[in-house]
């Protein structure tokens, strides 16, 4: 899912359902048959596994008509646990805006020592199991973890409160905005910023006024995709939380919570905010891509067989 | 406003960019570093600017006889104009050409009519002010050039430096840009510093010609001097065209490919050197026959007549690719044909040996 934006495909051909309009095409395609029943599948499977459910999470939801769902939107632990999703959030993006944006500023800019165990560093979250990232800061930050006595001397909570699932949401969101940013800044070199020194910019007016409105684009959509986890994460949440309603319930963890009281109707209806949540992430990540594609193009159509510059 | 470098070294791991490196370039010249790829050449102009530091220690910047070896890249007034343009992309060109007048402290800032009317001046310098509204990605390259060295006088700079500028433009825009800025340099006068591969543009634009190879100054000259008087082997080969032939130095005679020359020097003690000579084009002689002149036999392989000289290239009975560059008036006077046998002989050739044992 995040791999995708360095690897973005060709526009289609658009001669393939109107005949073969283009030469390549006739090299390219494959008889009607064969590309009917390929998109007939596709499409198939896109209904069954992926429409059709979201269907059912509104269907669901409204079932009992608008007053049941309003009324266990309006629901305490709700109201709570939606908040904490919106503090999370709030918390854990900004805070990860400014960590992705100084790793990917340092291993696209600068050459040190080290840099390509940070790169690979920086993906360890998307590898461990969301479980295990939260009982890694259980076994740290718990109990009877290595900080846990010295946390619990100096009356700090942070497993099984607010601060544990900030403190996990932020490892699992980490990779989000610095996957986005490396390639670009990679792709961007650091020739404009060396003008703009070179001009009696210092470092602080170059960042502001040439690097960050390069990676704007970019830098929007490594928000929205880690704003969507974060407020999505359900297993490293989990395991930190301790499931307090009203006090440690996120969003994901209260539809756990009714589901397992069989309050079907409440479980579905914050899962369709989420469902929501979803849809305004795929319509801003769309639009994003789009501009964010033209900071790609451009460094592209520059860049012909451009050197890394020559000693 | 003169430059000066001592003494400069830099390594990038363990490789040597820059091997002790001494340079002085006075106030008002335009000096080109000429030399090929990884010859350190855009390194050094790099460390001048500031952009890139020497090893620890290792050498000094002069700019105007101040030391500002330790002095960042901004406070060092130095007009930079990048190989690959590095304009600001989102800017619009106006914008582009204003921002070095933008970032100065407030208290040293222009006022914004004072700012405009700079930038106005600067875009019609570059004959480019109706592109003032455009952005980077709708201008030419030529353009985009030009816009680059505008934006760098605007904070009027003591020193400008250009590293291949006009590296990555077609023939044709390359030798209009390579006049236009000759001519720019006469009007400023500001002392410039340009890098480039290409021999042509650095005789052509420069007042002198600094050759490096291999992270060291192999030749610093006029343009007639690099390319007239040669300091060795490595520029005659680099400045020009040449026709290289291998062999040995044997006692008073030198046997180069297919020639046989007297030749002799203070370092003989008898035993055979390896050794090439070097002849440019022109200084090779066609005769349809051999009349005594130390020469070889050949063939014309092929004759390339739209130039201003006529160029042919030649095969040597023994094996030795030969060209000849002849006045379009002598290769009538001979009137030569493909597959014609003939005899080549130098008028001049630049014999180097090398000091180990052949």
């Amino acid at each position: 899912m995040v791999g995708e934006t360095a690897t973005f495909e060709e526009p289609r051909p658009t001669g393939i359902f109107r005949g073969q309009s283009r030469e390549r095409d006739r090299v390219t395609t494959e008889p009607a048959l064969v590309r009917y029943i390929l998109t007939f599948a596709a499409i198939v499977f896109l209904v069954l596994f992926l429409l059709i459910p979201l269907v059912v999470v509104f269907a669901a939801a409204f079932e009992k008509g608008w007053q049941v769902y309003v009324a266990a939107l309006k629901d305490h632990y709700t109201l709570s646990a939606i908040r904490l999703t919106l503090w999370t959030a709030a918390i854990v993006v900004p805070l990860n805006v400014v960590f992705g944006v100084a790793a990917s500023w340092a291993i696209a800019k600068f050459r040190f020592v080290g840099k390509s165990i940070l790169t690979t560093l920086i993906d360890l979250p998307f590898a461990v199991s969301p479980v295990v990232a939260g009982l890694i800061f259980v076994l740290m930050l718990g109990k009877n973890g290595y900080l846990g006595s010295w946390l619990e001397a100096h009356h700090l909570r942070i497993i099984f409160a607010v601060p544990g699932i900030v403190i996990v949401t932020i490892f699992v969101t980490f990779p989000f905005v610095a996957r986005e940013l490396i390639p670009l800044m990679q792709a961007q070199g650091t020739e404009e910023e060396e003008a703009a020194i070179s001009l009696g910019a210092g470092g602080w007016k170059t960042f502001w006024r040439i690097t960050l409105p390069n990676i704007k684009w970019g830098l929007l959509y490594g928000v929205i995709l880690c704003n969507a986890r974060a407020m999505g994460e359900f297993g490293a949440v989990s395991v930190v939380s301790g499931h307090i309603r009203g006090l440690t319930s996120t969003m994901p963890l209260q539809v756990e919570n009714y589901y397992n009281e069989m309050n079907l109707s409440a479980a579905f209806a914050v899962s369709s905010l989420l469902a929501m949540l979803a849809l305004v992430t795929l319509v801003l990540k769309r639009l994003a891509e789009w501009r964010f594609r033209e900071e790609l193009h451009d460094v592209e159509g520059e860049g012909e067989g451009r050197p890394a510059y020559e000693y | 406003m003169s430059i000066e470098v001592r003494h400069v070294s830099k390594h990038f791991g363990s490789f040597g960019a820059l091997c002790d490196v001494s340079l002085k370039v006075e106030t008002g010249e335009l000096v080109a570093l000429l030399g090929p790829s990884g010859s350190g050449k855009t390194t050094l102009l790099r460390i001048i600017a500031g952009l890139e530091v020497p090893d620890s220690g290792a050498g000094q910047i002069f700019l105007n006889d101040q030391d500002v070896t330790r002095r960042q890249a901004g406070a060092r007034r130095v007009g930079f104009v990048f190989q690959h343009y590095a304009l600001f992309r989102h800017m619009t060109v106006f914008e582009n050409v204003a921002f070095g007048l933008r970032v100065i402290a407030r208290k040293r800032r222009l006022p914004e009519t004072g700012i405009r009317e700079k930038v106005r001046a600067l875009l019609q310098l570059v004959q480019l002010d109706w592109l003032a509204d455009r952005y980077p990605a709708q201008l030419s390259g030529g353009q985009r050039q030009r816009i680059a060295l505008a934006r760098a006088l605007a904070i009027e700079p003591q020193v400008l430096l250009l590293d291949e500028p006009f590296g990555s433009l077609d023939a044709k825009t390359r030798q209009e840009l390579r006049r236009w800025l000759r001519r720019l340099h006469s009007e400023l006068k500001v002392t410039s510093i340009l890098v480039t591969h290409d021999q042509e543009e650095a005789l052509e634009v420069a007042s002198r010609v600094v050759l490096t190879n291999a992270g060291r100054i192999e030749q610093i000259g006029t343009p007639e001097e690099v390319f007239h008087h040669p300091a060795n082997e490595f520029v005659m080969n680099f400045v020009g065209y040449v026709n290289i032939f291998h062999g040995r130095v044997e006692g008073n005679k030198a046997f180069l490919g297919p020639l046989e020359i007297e030749y002799s020097d203070d370092q003989d003690t008898g035993a055979a050197r390896s050794a090439r000579g070097l002849v440019r084009p022109y200084d090779l002689e066609i005769e349809t026959r051999a009349n005594g002149k130390k020469g070889f036999p050949a063939t014309i392989g092929h004759i390339h007549v739209a130039g201003p000289q006529v160029r042919i290239d030649l095969t040597a009975d023994s094996g030795e690719t030969v060209h000849v560059d002849l006045s379009h008036e002598r290769f009538r006077l001979l009137n030569l044909v493909v597959g014609q046998h003939v005899f080549v002989s130098p008028r001049e050739i630049n014999v180097y040996v090398d000091t180990q044992k052949a």
